[in-house]
């Protein structure tokens, strides 16, 4: 061995064709006080270097498998239900343009969990920002609708935003000065805004009283985003943002504190980088993002109205959109238009074949346990569960 | 142990030569790993007889701890027989090596932290009385082996109060209780004190006197002078030497076969030419993690062009001292001033850019971001400075042409800046951190533990380094426990204790036990 050094694996022998471990080493062989062991080769070394693809391909394809059990088990084809689902939202007209609205916005609260997920926050609270978004555009559509369209449009996303920072702030504070967890923090905000937001429009403040049912004042007409075609305006703006948050996160200084403190906050505390900013810079970006998604959910879609549900399950939809891009900004862009398409192709399942449509929902839970559980990518490589591995294993790694 | 008096420090008495006529333990020939392309072991042959201690010396990526990893079944050999007893079958796991009288205590403690002596001693074999755990038995068990072996421990102490020395003979005493032949110690002294390794070694001799064979792992040669028996030396897999009579070795005897060439052990340096005050510390007081006094009424000058060694047992507020300093722990009393600036208050940023080089004591922890690359751990404190970044844009060209100037000078061996730190040898990590702390030519160097877990010719290596520094004019604070690297380093010695300085020697008349009397807290004689 000329250098103990060398990166193994760089002159290999071609590896043989049979990628099948000859070893049955029980404990996974760290090489001793050299690190990682060198990276399998043949399909099985293709596969763990692409895990960040491979997984949540495994994750999507597992979920489908047990969905069509169950579609099975109802007495429908499966086939059959998976092809109308994916027909109506992506070659109709109307559903194509579902499937772009309801794309925006989960771009939008995919990265507000990927972002923290690269400091080691888990913001579980990506709907309550969104709804406090949504909400904040309608109290400035309806308190300043005398202003020009497009000057009401921009004064809504800015409200909106801040608002949604600031509802993420608060975790953030919490968690910086008194140690509060961020996951407990966000979901009770959830539940607050939910609380906060059903007051306001049932009655409340914003409650436009003409209407029979609870709902804010609908947004003139000259602020309304109708969609261009298929195409829906925040589209566009979702994905310039899923790019810069890429920029940012690999190319700037900003991007190299958040994420020194999410993987190793001692050494940030010894390099002078503050946890306690980069926390609070993290959630406020988050939450702006989030809130950004809550104002074009009132601006772009039709009632143009904040009411009950607008929300949907948006924000929880982000997790699994994170998390199915482990974490990396561009790679919320697929996830995102996958989900779209699931959740905007659902209603075709019901009317056209009388499947219930719940069976979107249990796809997506069943995706978001299989890409949360590591666990599964180190039974796929259980035998080459190498220091990579572990490292691409973990959340947004 | 022969000489048992008050300063037993790396005894290097002579021992009982190597009976030929001992029964035969463990038998190990033709031992070969490889884990891909790399090369772990390579055909490695070593006997140990019964009632030995034998040392595994070898730079860090060596092959040691696979070896022994391979010997207690964690690891399947690729080729060769590993026989003990006579009984060259296959080891298959620990539970087969633990069966056939082997013992393992690894570097990182198996203990479970909230539960006592007795609990963790019984974890994995407990046994029932009357329908509940046999506490009482536990008990006494540890009792038991307590006074055979001489390691009182407090069988109810809960290990989290216990020190890390106790911790480990706890661990010893748990792979005693199943009936060990063979007792195999990984780095058991890396984690350790002085007057703790000096401790170990005694209990290690007392097991070999009763029987059991020890095999230890260690890249401190003085350990294997004042401990073992015989000693084999491995480089890059293999076993490149034996010595079978220690007695007429010397420390860069075995260096040199370690690291294939002569190492200088004590530093070549020229009188130092001191300057300016550039680190000045006035009744500097700190708290540690519990709030209690760590550092208490601390006082220091450190000038330009020395290297001023803080020696002292750890746990005497070293650490919160260096934190301190570098503005990562405030302070609640006192001044740290820095060529005339008041620095007591300023962060981590700002003293590294008022000129303070910090190369902390758990690089692991504090030092590098191991998921990161070399280049960007070589700026991880300027990665926003000029030419590293312009604005709020990285320049990830300016770094990558530091990180390739810094691996040349500081002969990081790496195959790429691109890798990640997290894959470099002890030893290389540690030269990252120093380049990168060093490459800002700072005022001030302050160097914690700079040799820790490192192997020698990486010591070689930094120590070399900072002597540059000192005579590039750099005050240097050096706080280390090895006394043999504060003596061999030092301009000016400064003894802690207690979170205060109680003594203050000139580098060239310090006398080692002198100091080590001072490091115990013994200052009545002055």
């Amino acid at each position: 061995m000329a250098d103990p050094d060398r990166p193994p694996g760089k002159d290999a022998p071609a590896p043989a064709a049979d990628p099948a471990p000859v070893d049955t080493t029980k404990a996974a062989p760290v090489v001793a006080e050299r690190g990682a062991a060198p990276p399998p080769t043949g399909v099985l070394g293709f596969l763990v270097r692409h895990q960040a693809i491979v997984v949540p391909i495994i994750a999507v394809v597992l979920a489908f498998v047990i969905g069509a059990i169950l579609i099975r088990a109802q007495g429908f084809n499966p086939t059959y239900a998976y092809q109308r689902l994916f027909t109506r939202s992506f070659l109709t007209h109307d559903g194509l343009l579902a499937t772009m609205q309801k794309t925006t916005p989960l771009i939008l609260v995919g990265l507000a969990v990927a972002i923290p997920l690269k400091v080691g926050l888990f913001n579980i609270g990506g709907q309550g920002q969104l709804m406090a978004g949504g909400i904040g555009a309608a109290w400035v559509a309806y308190a300043l609708r005398d202003l020009p369209g497009p000057l009401l449009v921009i004064v809504a996303i800015v409200v909106g935003v801040l608002l949604g920072a600031m509802w993420a702030s608060i975790a953030a504070l919490l968690k910086t000065t008194r140690g509060v967890h961020e996951v407990i923090s966000t979901i009770m905000l959830n539940s607050i805004a939910v609380g906060l937001i059903d007051w306001l429009i049932n009655g409340g403040p914003l409650a436009d009283k003409g209407q029979p049912f609870p709902t804010s004042h609908s947004v003139p007409e000259g602020a309304r985003l109708t969609p261009l075609g298929i195409l829906p305006w925040g589209l566009p703006v979702a994905l310039i943002l899923a790019v810069l948050v890429a920029w940012m996160l690999k190319r700037t200084t900003l991007g190299f504190e958040l994420q020194t403190v999410g993987r190793n906050k001692f050494a940030a505390g010894y390099a002078g980088i503050s946890t306690t900013k980069s926390t609070l810079i993290a959630m406020a970006i988050s939450g702006g993002l989030a809130g950004l998604a809550g104002v074009f959910e009132l601006l772009q879609i039709d009632p143009y109205r904040y009411q009950n549900g607008i929300a949907g399950s948006l924000g929880f939809d982000g997790i699994t959109i994170a998390l199915l891009a482990r974490g990396n900004p561009l790679g919320t862009i697929p996830a995102a238009i996958l989900v779209g398409a699931m959740r905007a192709g659902a209603p075709s399942l019901q009317f056209e074949l009388g499947i219930r449509p719940e069976i979107v929902d249990v796809l997506l839970a069943i995706t978001l346990l299989m890409v949360s559980l590591p666990v599964i990518a180190k039974w796929i490589f259980r035998r080459h569960a190498t220091k990579q591995t572990q490292l691409a294993g973990s959340w947004g790694a | 142990m022969t000489d048992n008096g008050e300063q037993t420090a790396y005894t290097e008495g002579p021992k009982a030569p190597a009976g030929g006529d001992r029964e035969t333990l463990l038998e190990i020939t033709g031992l070969s790993k490889s884990f891909g392309t790399v090369h772990a072991n390579r055909d490695i042959s070593l006997r140990v007889d019964r009632g030995e201690i034998v040392a595994l010396l070898g730079e860090n990526g060596a092959g040691k701890s696979t070896l022994v990893k391979q010997i207690f079944g964690l690891i399947t050999p690729d080729a060769g027989t590993i026989s003990i007893k006579g009984d060259a079958t296959k080891i298959k796991d620990p539970k087969d090596a633990i069966r056939r009288g082997i013992g393992m205590v690894h570097q990182h403690f198996q203990l479970v932290p909230v539960m006592t002596v007795a609990e963790n001693m019984m974890l994995g074999h407990e046994t029932v009385k009357g329908g509940v755990l046999d506490l009482d038995g536990a008990r006494q068990m540890v009792r038991e082996l307590s006074t055979k072996h001489k390691l009182s421990v407090d069988p109810d102490a809960e290990i989290e109060d216990l020190p890390v020395g106790t911790q480990q003979r706890v661990e010893i005493l748990k792979a005693l209780s199943r009936k060990v032949d063979l007792l195999i110690l990984d780095e058991p002294t890396a984690v350790l004190t002085p007057q703790e390794t000096d401790e170990l070694l005694g209990v290690m001799k007392e097991l070999a006197a009763g029987g059991t064979s020890i095999v230890f792992i260690t890249h401190k040669l003085r350990e294997v002078l004042a401990a073992a028996d015989r000693c084999y030396v491995l480089r890059q897999g293999q076993v490149v030497g034996g010595v079978d009579d220690l007695t007429s070795t010397t420390t860069s005897d075995l260096a040199s076969m370690m690291v294939g060439r002569d190492v200088v052990l004590r530093v070549d340096k020229a009188e130092a030419t001191p300057g300016d005050t550039v680190l000045s510390i006035k009744g500097l007081q700190v708290r540690d993690d519990r709030g209690l006094p760590a550092v208490d009424g601390f006082d220091l000058d450190v000038r330009a062009g020395e290297i001023v060694g803080l020696a002292g047992v750890e746990g005497n507020g070293q650490r919160e001292l260096v934190e301190s300093i570098a503005g990562m722990r405030p302070s609640i009393g006192g001044t740290v001033s820095l060529a005339g600036e008041d620095i007591t208050r300023s962060n981590a940023r700002d003293t590294n850019n008022a000129g303070v080089g910090h190369v902390p004591e758990d690089r692991e922890k504090h030092g590098i971001v191991g998921g990161y690359s070399i280049a960007d751990n070589l700026v991880l404190n300027r990665y926003d400075e000029e030419p590293f970044a312009h604005g709020f844009r990285r320049d990830f060209g300016a770094v990558r042409e530091h990180a390739v100037e810094l691996r040349e000078e500081f002969d990081i061996r790496s195959p790429d800046v691109e890798a990640p730190a997290g894959s470099l040898s002890g030893g290389n990590k540690q030269k990252v951190v120093v380049a990168r702390e060093m490459s800002a030519k700072p005022q001030l160097l302050m160097a914690a533990q700079p040799t820790r877990g490192v192997d020698v010719g990486s010591i070689e290596f930094i120590h070399r380094r900072i002597v540059e520094a000192r005579d590039a004019g750099a005050a240097v604070l050096l706080v280390s426990a090895e006394l043999d690297e504060i003596l061999s380093l030092s301009d000016r010695i400064a003894v802690i204790h207690g979170g205060k300085v109680v003594a203050e020697v000139a580098g060239k008349d310090a006398d080692r036990t002198e100091i080590g009397r001072l490091m115990a807290g013994d200052s009545d004689h002055h």
